[in-house]
């Protein structure tokens, strides 16, 4: 079996830079008390993750991250920001230091496991030479669209995706019936959505 | 609140983002997206449209109920295809069996397009249905709130 080589190719000074800034995000959520420039910091990571898995060539997912991550959470949270504070209360350093050794070991030791990965684009990969190569394989014989990812998504695994649609309204329905009509929060009555239907008609 | 440029900013961009769902929706087959991001980007002219014109207007064009209704339908439009397959012969989801006859997987083309169909109607009023709920509650706050 040949040993596969990655070059050092101007899209990994990409990726890395990518990376820089992914972690930059990150340091910059953690130290702002203040939530809304949380949230809006979230949806930067979003894009910047978008950006990375295009970068990646996994465009789907790209276009999932930008969609969801950037847009749609991003939205969610300021709305449930509005619920709560703005600001995040103020916390002495407490345990900090016992977190922070935790962190330390579970990243090295995920660090240390990355060494026995096989190269980015190996093409003798676990991955890359199995089940995923059948897809690719099969995929113009079987179904015959050009993008594969549909394929797998819609037609090998229309089962999983069918639960994954159930996860979603699932999450629908439990939001429904946590803030739905008719609940009293703070000893005041809520709007609910029949009151305001009527209300403005 | 009254900010003329992100109203007409918002009227000039909502039928666009309508139809680059839509585009998603029904190429996910071709290019990158299908109904996850399309029902994703369907709710997000809307969102806009609540941002801009405040919630109660937004529910008047499309009201819970409306929602509440479009979220099953979806799940049971892609449960419904499988089961259709079935009573076709096949096996659940076994979208061969919509056109056993083609010499160019036009049954797999079909069938993807229809669960397709149900996953992004199921995603678009799912995710309307959490905004409504999440930001229903509060009354409109100040500018300076922020």
């Amino acid at each position: 079996m040949n040993t596969f080589h990655v070059e050092l190719s101007p899209s990994i000074w990409l990726d890395l830079s990518l990376l820089t800034m992914l972690v930059l995000v990150a340091i910059a959520m953690l130290r702002s008390r203040h939530l809304f420039a949380v949230v809006m910091l979230s949806g930067i990571y979003s894009l910047l993750s978008a950006a990375f898995f295009v970068s990646l060539d996994a465009v789907d997912v790209a276009f999932t991250e930008a969609a969801v991550g950037a847009g749609v959470s991003t939205v969610l949270m300021l709305g449930g920001m509005l619920l709560t504070a703005r600001r995040e209360k103020p916390k002495g350093a407490g345990r900090a230091p016992v977190a922070l050794a935790v962190v330390f070991a579970a990243g090295a030791a995920l660090v240390y496991a990355t060494i026995d990965m096989p190269a980015f684009g190996d093409p003798n990969a676990p991955a890359n030479s199995h089940v995923g190569q059948a897809y690719v394989e099969q995929t113009p014989n079987d179904i015959a669209v050009p993008n594969i990812v549909t394929a797998v998504l819609a037609s090998y695994r229309g089962f999983d995706t069918l639960g994954e649609v159930m996860v979603i309204f699932t999450a629908g329905v439990a939001v429904m019936l946590l803030l739905g009509a008719g609940s009293v929060r703070g000893g005041r009555e809520v709007s609910d959505v029949e009151k305001d239907e009527s209300g403005a008609a | 609140m009254d900010h003329l440029i992100l109203k007409v900013t918002t009227k000039l961009l909502f039928a666009p983002i309508i139809l680059f769902a839509l585009y998603v929706q029904f190429h996910g087959d071709y290019g990158p997206g299908g109904g996850f991001q399309a029902g994703v980007i369907f709710a997000v002219a809307f969102f806009l449209h609540a941002f801009c014109f405040g919630l109660a207007e937004t529910k008047k064009v499309l009201p819970q109920k409306a929602l509440t209704i479009a979220m099953v339908a979806g799940l049971m439009f892609y449960a419904g295809t499988g089961v259709a397959t079935q009573l076709l012969g096949g096996n659940f989801l076994a979208y061969t069996e919509i056109d056993p006859e083609s010499t160019h997987h036009a049954g797999q083309h079909y069938g993807i397009l229809l669960v397709e169909w149900g996953v992004g109607v199921t995603v678009a009023s799912t995710m309307l249905t959490i905004f409504y709920h999440f930001t229903g509650r509060e009354p409109d706050i100040d500018q300076e709130d922020w």
